[in-house]
């Protein structure tokens, strides 16, 4: 492992190296902020880049924008509720709210310490465990995978709308049922299209997230604009706040970063669960570590609410690298853009990389620890740059919103069918959230309802039929029965309580 | 009787689920796969039960924290405009292209917003647009379908 590290090391810190990767974390930053771009469009406009490099390089400048676009990504969470991406959307629960309170300097430094303490803790994860993590990931078959999700999903409805679990389910159940519209990814039959070749793809995510998260945001600041209470908001708005953290919030993040480093990085390598579910895990985990007092902060601009999924986030990057590099299994959308790239140069990644291309695997761990460092450099100076952003007039900045949504949609598909959609989806999502249903769940379950389908196929197929799957093996038997802890819990809790007084 | 807002939008999700049920009996899989454990229907077969079940129990079960809302606040007149421009933008960006189409959208949006600072207005507005499109066209060599600049010779 020696020799290797020494490889690699000599690998990344070449003169042509390190500037790709700083070059990398600097685009890869500029395209994550900027709301409907995300890494893996950002990744996709740097392929045809590095087919001029050499295959270590080429990976190192990807890994440099993929770290890049989910730090710029934090930001526009941060700072108009706008995640391009779903790995920063459980950053914009508390992330957001501590904006409008004057505090988006705070918020941006929490986020920036938390994302570069995340990741390099999880780098060095990756460097020392790499080869016996394979078989944990290894160890999760399909029924676990969707128990996994459900469980995913349970938590973000329980926790991220505090009082309103059943409207949070309805959500699910919307964000599952819009994810199902287009062909069927085996047999290629279209559902629910009703002869519209639109639809005959399915919906974008960036048109759905950009709908119930950005347009219908800006919506909701018009229409509520008379509203006293909203109008103290937007005054706080201009607020920006310092970006010097006090004892008490460093003593917060100390305790978080650790456990959200942990489970980001399980969470990541393990194919297929990604950034997503570890920022909603950890930001669900979180909420059952802290006292009464913090609970209660949860949503409200918690800082241990938004070191978390931020923390997360980016260990959960880094352990995606776990399977792509070792099994040639992307862990993420992200990482299958990256396998595509590999596949490119000629390298197939997989149990054999080790011994073949030594170089490529080892420098692109060692980059990992450098990315970071480049990023924590070169984010928190510009912090109070970002943030100012934020001083914008309301009457510049929502038509400024809604025109960065539309092009988003706009640039993937150059169709106004999809700008009507989102139109439509954002009205809808300006009337649920005026009563509190919220958005979070429905996002998530939007993106995992592909991977959930093929896990259940693969399930029921694998026992003919048979829904015993949900209890045969150990391991997906305790997925199941946390799910129903919560389910149970909140129940118990939101009914029986309140019948109880 | 009052029924809450809450309760209706359920409601009208219980329906939804319905219509979504009866919709995913609808589709066709190959006959082969009418009879196996799983094809392209039994996932939304699923969903539009739990659609209905969760919606049912919402309508059913007493609300344990009512959303208030007071409708009397609400700016119906600005918001109402801001959506017809956007559908007006989604109508034009085809046609007239995306420099044209973006800008006049965002000198509309502006002025329906109450902004009266003509300069920033303006600044805002055409060549905020065109260094935008510089930077996405230009720089990062993202393609804009744009009809207007084309015929007028800017762009190829």
């Amino acid at each position: 492992m020696i020799e290797g590290i020494l490889i690699g090391l000599e690998t990344a810190f070449s003169f042509k190296n390190l500037m790709m990767v700083m070059i990398g974390c600097f685009a890869g930053t500029i395209i994550g902020m900027l709301p409907g771009l995300g890494p893996m469009t950002a990744i996709a406009l740097m392929i045809p880049i590095t087919y001029g490099f050499e295959p270590s390089t080429g990976l190192i400048l990807m890994a440099g924008v993929y770290y890049g676009a989910v730090f710029g990504g934090s930001t526009s969470s941060i700072l108009i509720n706008a995640p391009g991406i779903p790995g920063t959307v459980a950053t914009s629960f508390d992330g957001y709210p501590m904006a409008q309170q004057g505090k988006a300097g705070k918020a941006l430094a929490i986020a920036a310490y938390s994302s570069f303490a995340g990741g390099t803790i999880a780098a060095i994860f990756l460097l020392i465990a790499a080869p016996s993590l394979s078989k944990v990931s290894l160890a999760f078959r399909s029924p676990d995978y969707f128990g996994l999700m459900i469980l995913g999903l349970t938590a973000v409805s329980a926790f991220s709308a505090k009082g309103h679990f059943l409207k949070a389910m309805m959500m699910v159940v919307l964000g599952l049922m819009l994810a199902s519209v287009g062909q069927d990814t085996l047999s290629d039959i279209p559902r629910f299209t009703f002869q519209n070749m639109n639809l005959s793809d399915g919906i974008s995510f960036v048109l759905v997230v950009m709908a119930t998260f950005a347009m219908s945001e800006a919506l909701t600041i018009i229409f509520k604009a008379n509203d006293p209470t909203r109008v103290a908001k937007q005054i706080s708005l201009s607020q920006l706040g310092s970006i010097k953290l006090d004892k008490t919030e460093t003593k917060k993040m100390v305790t978080t970063i650790p456990r959200s480093s942990v489970l980001g990085f399980i969470i990541g390598v393990l194919p297929g669960a990604g950034s997503t579910i570890a920022s909603f895990l950890a930001y669900g985990m979180e909420r059952n570590f802290v006292n009464d007092e913090e609970k209660q902060k949860f949503g409200k601009g918690s800082v241990n609410g938004l070191a978390a999924p931020e923390t997360a986030n980016n260990a959960a990057c880094s352990g995606s690298f776990v399977p792509l590099l070792t099994l040639g299994i992307p862990g993420s959308g992200t990482t299958a853009v990256m396998l595509g790239a590999l596949l490119g140069f000629g390298i197939q990644p997989g149990p054999r990389l080790y011994q073949t291309n030594p170089e490529i695997f080892w420098s692109v761990i060692m980059s990992m620890y450098i990315g970071m460092v480049i990023l924590l450099i070169l984010n928190l100076p510009l912090i109070p740059y970002i943030a100012r952003v934020l001083a914008t007039p309301r009457t510049f900045l929502i038509p400024l919103i809604l025109f960065f949504s539309v092009t988003g949609i706009y640039l993937m598909s150059f169709n106004n069918f999809d700008i009507y959609m989102m139109i439509g989806i954002a009205v809808v999502a300006t009337v649920l959230r005026l009563y509190d249903f919220p958005m979070p769940p429905l996002i998530l379950a939007f993106v995992l309802g592909g991977l959930m389908e093929e896990n259940l196929r693969r399930s029921l197929l694998i026992s003919d039929g048979s829904w015993s799957f949900l209890w045969d093996r150990p391991l997906t038997m305790v997925i199941m029965s946390v799910i129903f802890l919560i389910v149970g819990w909140q129940i118990y809790k939101g009914f029986f309580s309140k019948l109880g007084k | 009787m009052n029924i809450s807002p809450s309760k209706i939008i359920s409601l009208l999700f219980f329906i939804f689920s319905g219509f979504y049920l009866y919709t995913a009996h609808q589709i066709q899989v190959f006959a082969f796969d009418e009879n196996a454990a799983f094809n392209a229907k039994t996932f939304p077969i699923y969903l539009g039960y739990a659609g209905l079940l969760f919606s049912a129990l919402f309508i059913i079960l007493p609300e344990t924290k009512p959303s208030i809302v007071d409708l009397k606040v609400l700016d119906y007149k600005k918001t109402i405009a801001l959506v017809f421009l956007m559908i007006l933008y989604g109508l034009t960006i085809l046609r007239a292209g995306y420099f044209l189409s973006t800008s006049i959208f965002l000198v509309f949006s502006y002025i329906v917003l109450g902004e009266r600072k003509w300069l920033w207005i303006f600044f805002l507005s055409f060549p905020f647009v065109a260094i935008f499109m510089y930077l996405l066209h230009g720089l990062l060599n993202i393609y804009l379908r744009d009809p207007f600049l084309q015929y007028i010779g800017i762009m190829g």
